[in-house]
């Protein structure tokens, strides 16, 4: 839990800041003054407008809503704007662009391969009216505890820290085959969406390769959404794809049915 | 130089809301679209909005209707409201917001299932359909989601347009940079829809990003549309106001929905004291009604808390400059309070509103479930913008669409919280639909080669031969500060002619800024050409400020502080001369159908 913001007195601080492209580059040294409350985004700015007004940042909300500002902060992947000055220990504080994603500019990554995983996942198919969440004029009837899975997978805000944390992509670079715990959680809010009949599991299995995961649980350490990336997605998803490939039981049972995952 | 070509049939300037709405509008009628935006896809505005959409499903309260969301619309934005505007909006929000739901999003629920409502200012029933307090999110991920699919739709990020191309009257296309390495495109399109949102930015205290520099209008206004009623900016009452960094950033009116109430340093609920007329047999007496009434008891009346934001924002103004205020300069919102009412409260804060709950943990280091917070007006929304017609959304120039914050007429003198993301779909979709179909009665125009090159030269100027060394972020942070203090949320003709003066010289110094000469992702050259889109805005606000000598929704004259019955009557309205002079002309509202005039005074009861 973090500290209420007093009125201090500012104060001079070193930022260590990545600059350079995709040819390479290097820290550079600036100094900012700090005030009560301030986050590494306005310390970013304050550079910006003061002494390097090309350096190179993406941002939209300045409060944790967008997804913009991610960078990695003394090493770790983290929101510029929701990181306060107060919260970092003394001394110099480094921030480099995420490591995942190839560098465009500065703190600017090439994010583009998110964007096209996105597009792999199937998208949202409803039931038709008169089945058991949908009444006969179409809309949806479901309680909130019904849809309160599906909603803690759906408030991720798109900042890739999880993409850029996750070694199978930062380390392994496997990013053909393997879609990332952001897209995971963004099938789980499909799959646990009560309406929902697409089928995701093939693709989860096959080119989104879940099963390169080994719940390693840093993706849900980094999320500022604080979503529970790995419990509540990930296992839930492995399981079901364990049940269905490689069950017996339950592929004789398949064969015999043709049943669906879902009863409509 | 190279610059990139593309062609579609619809062009869209702008990928939040009304921009992504409007896309997959025109992609369903068969058209090729691009959609352009300066950020990465699904970071607009719309990403932000906090408390819900208003649209009168009557799943709470069945007394709802669209007649009831009509006249609290057109009472909110004080009559001089489109409201042709306000009749449609009222009429299909619903549609569209049921619409959302059939491609994926997921509202919180009521205990039969369906979508939950809660309360909001101004409007008379719960009617903001919401996820917890990230309703912008859920809807621009679900429009997201739901576009990608589309081939049709081409999406170029990070993508800024700064000039639209014509054809003899018609707009045929636009020029562009992208941020990324600072290479140009041009975009040819037989329809074009300016979805580019705000003008926060002008401002030095504002919920806006970046981004909202008000391109859309000054794009619109440099091709010879007219922007209609600018000088009504909402300040939104509850921005927060410690610690500095964060001055400006919304506290949604759901905290006070929810039950929030606002004191000064004396502990008072000073909103009680100040009710106006037209509101008063719609204002709870005492607080015990105010109460009963955020918890769904439905003969109870709203309290003054909830209030139309222009009335709240001219409140809290008042507390703080008659020495009542907290200490950094803004007043108490308190929603720890119902722990005097709600069992387990702090559970029920935070999962009413979880994420003002980790804005003022994280930010302010305040936990709201045991502590008021301080609050103070923010900058927050554009009522006027692009004037267009209230079916189609086109301008007066051909082939020009508006929508969602960057259109104008809907809203009148205020917005009600709510009507904004509604206006984004109902309007999104129309304008896609009328720009698809005029596109397809069209062919591709003819493209002046001479005024891309100039449009390109003039880009790369600021770097390559800048005629000064003007630092552009300095020229704006001192636009932002005398914007804020001389056409701010409470004005006097004297100081907003100071304001015009005060442009004339930063127009002149934003000339002579300069920027280092990279082009790629080049923040500081980017600020230099946003630089002539703000001070355009800047103006005009001034100027149809200045003209209306009334007090009236969002704008507030010192110097007249009553309703006037001829201002009453009507819009302000900028075009650009043919003498390259900014022109502001008076036009009479247009007067409201008998059938309509009808359902306000029926709904006045
Ligand atoms: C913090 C906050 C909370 C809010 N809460 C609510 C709420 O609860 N309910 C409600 O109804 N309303 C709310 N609003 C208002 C509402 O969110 C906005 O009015 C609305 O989202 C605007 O949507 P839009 O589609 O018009 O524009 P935006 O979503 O802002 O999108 C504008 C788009 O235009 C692009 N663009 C701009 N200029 C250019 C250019 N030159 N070239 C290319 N692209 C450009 C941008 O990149 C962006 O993609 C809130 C606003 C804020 C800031
Ligand atoms: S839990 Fe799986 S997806 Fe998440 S970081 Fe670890 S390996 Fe990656
Ligand atoms: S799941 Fe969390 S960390 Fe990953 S992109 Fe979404 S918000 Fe960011
Ligand atoms: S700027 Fe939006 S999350 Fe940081």
């Amino acid at each position: 839990m973090s500290t209420a913001v007093g009125d201090a007195a500012p104060h001079q601080r070193t930022f260590k800041v990545w600059r350079g492209d995709k040819t390479g580059g290097k820290m550079v040294d600036y100094t900012a003054e700090i005030t009560p409350g301030m986050v590494v985004l306005d310390a970013i700015h304050q550079i910006q407008a003061t002494q390097a007004s090309d350096l190179a940042c993406r941002w939209n909300c300045k409060a944790g809503k967008c997804g913009s500002c991610s960078a990695e902060i003394n090493g770790k992947p983290r929101l510029m704007c929701l990181t306060r000055m107060e919260a970092l220990p003394e001394g110099d504080v480094t921030v480099q662009p995420m490591k995942a994603f190839p560098n465009i500019r500065d703190l600017v990554t090439d994010v583009s391969w998110n964007y096209t995983v996105n597009k792999k996942i199937t998208k949202f198919t409803p039931a038709n009216p008169g089945t058991r969440f949908v009444a006969e004029d179409g809309t949806f009837r479901m309680q909130q505890r019904d849809v309160e899975r599906t909603q803690e997978m759906r408030k991720c805000i798109e900042c890739f820290l999880c993409q850029d944390t996750c070694h199978v992509i930062r380390d392994h670079e496997k990013h053909e085959v393997f879609s990332g715990p952001r897209f995971f959680a963004r099938a789980a809010s499909l799959e646990m969406h009560p309406v929902d009949v697409a089928d995701r599991e093939p693709f989860l299995k096959n080119e989104g390769g879940i099963g390169f995961c080994n719940i390693t649980k840093c993706c849900t350490e980094v999320c500022p959404e604080h979503i529970t990336i790995t419990d509540n997605a990930i296992i839930p998803l492995k399981e079901r794809i364990a049940d269905r490939y490689y069950d017996p039981v339950t592929m004789l049972w398949r064969w015999v049915t043709g049943a669906d995952k879902k009863d409509g | 130089m190279e610059i990139q070509t593309f062609e579609h049939d619809v062009l869209v300037i702008g990928a939040g809301g009304a921009g992504m709405r409007a896309a997959i509008e025109a992609a369903d009628a068969g058209c090729s679209v691009g959609l352009v935006c300066k950020s990465l896809l699904g970071k607009a505005h719309t990403v932000m909005a906090e408390g819900g959409i208003a649209a009168s499903l009557g799943n709470v309260d069945d007394r709802d209707g669209w007649k009831v969301h009509f006249a609290d619309t057109m009472r909110g934005g004080q009559y001089v409201n489109n409201w042709r505007m306000a009749e449609l909006h009222a009429k299909e929000a619903p549609t569209r917001v049921r619409e959302l739901e059939q491609w994926g999003a997921v509202f919180d629920r009521t205990k039969d299932g369906k979508i939950l409502q809660r309360n909001f200012g101004g409007h008379r029933y719960p009617r903001l359909a919401h996820v917890g307090d990230r309703t912008g999110l859920e809807i621009i991920r679900t429009l997201q989601d739901h576009s990608v699919h589309k081939s049709q739709i081409a999406v170029y990020m990070e993508c800024c347009i700064t000039k639209l191309i014509k054809d003899g009257e018609r707009v045929v296309g636009a020029f562009g940079y992208y941020r990324e390495k600072g290479r140009f495109v041009l975009f040819k399109a037989k329809s074009v829809i300016i979805a580019t949102g705000g003008l926060g930015r002008a401002f030095e205290v504002t919920s806006n990003s970046w981004e909202y520099t008000g391109d859309g209008y000054s794009l619109a206004y440099n091709a010879g549309a007219e922007l209609l009623d600018m000088e009504f900016i909402q300040f939104h009452p509850t921005g927060m106001v410690w610690p500095p960094s964060v001055r400006g950033i919304l506290v949604t009116e759901g905290v006070r929905g929810e039950g929030g109430v606002l004191r000064n340093k004396d502990g008072k609920r000073f909103m009680f004291d100040d009710i106006p007329e037209n509101y008063r047999n719609q204002t709870a007496k005492d607080p015990e009604e105010g109460w009963r009434y955020t918890q769904g008891d439905k003969t109870a009346m709203r309290p003054p808390e909830l209030l139309t934001r222009d009335h709240v924002a001219r409140c809290i103004n008042r507390e703080v400059k008659a020495g009542r205020g907290s200490p950094h300069g803004g007043v108490f919102l308190d929603i720890a309070w119902i722990k005097e009412r709600v069992p387990n409260a702090r559970e029920h804060i935070k999962k009413k509103l979880p994420s003002m709950y980790h804005q003022f943990m994280e930010l302010g280091g305040l936990d709201i479930t045991t502590t008021a917070m301080e609050v103070g007006p923010t900058t927050h929304y554009t009522m006027g913008g692009v004037r267009v017609d209230g079916d189609t959304q086109m301008s007066c120039v051909p082939g020009l669409f508006a929508a969602g914050e960057a259109g104008a007429g809907l809203h009148g003198a205020n917005r009600l919280g709510g009507n904004s993301l509604s206006d984004l779909l109902v309007f999104g979709k129309r304008a896609g639909e009328h720009a698809a179909k005029y596109a397809k009665e069209q062919k591709h125009g003819w493209i002046d080669e001479a005024e891309v090159k100039a449009s390109m030269e003039w880009a790369l100027h600021f770097m390559d031969a800048p005629k000064g060394d003007e630092n552009p972020y300095k020229v704006q942070q001192d636009l932002q500060k005398m914007m804020q203090a001389q056409v701010g949320i409470v004005r006097k003709e004297d100081e907003m002619r100071t304001a015009l003066e005060e442009i004339t010289k930063l127009k002149a110094r934003a000339v002579a800024v300069q920027a280092p000469a990279n082009r790629e992702y080049n923040p500081g050259w980017h600020t230099c050409m946003d630089l002539s889109n703000l001070l355009i805005v800047s103006e005009a606000l001034t100027k149809c400020a200045i003209e209306r000598k009334e007090s009236r929704g969002a704008q507030f004259r010192e110097d007249y502080q009553e309703k006037s019955k001829e201002f009453g009557n009507c819009n302000m309205i900028i075009k650009k001369g043919i003498d390259g002079q900014m022109q502001l002309r008076r036009e009479p509202v247009t007067p409201l159908t008998d059938e309509l005039k009808a359902i306000i005074d029926e709904q006045a009861k």
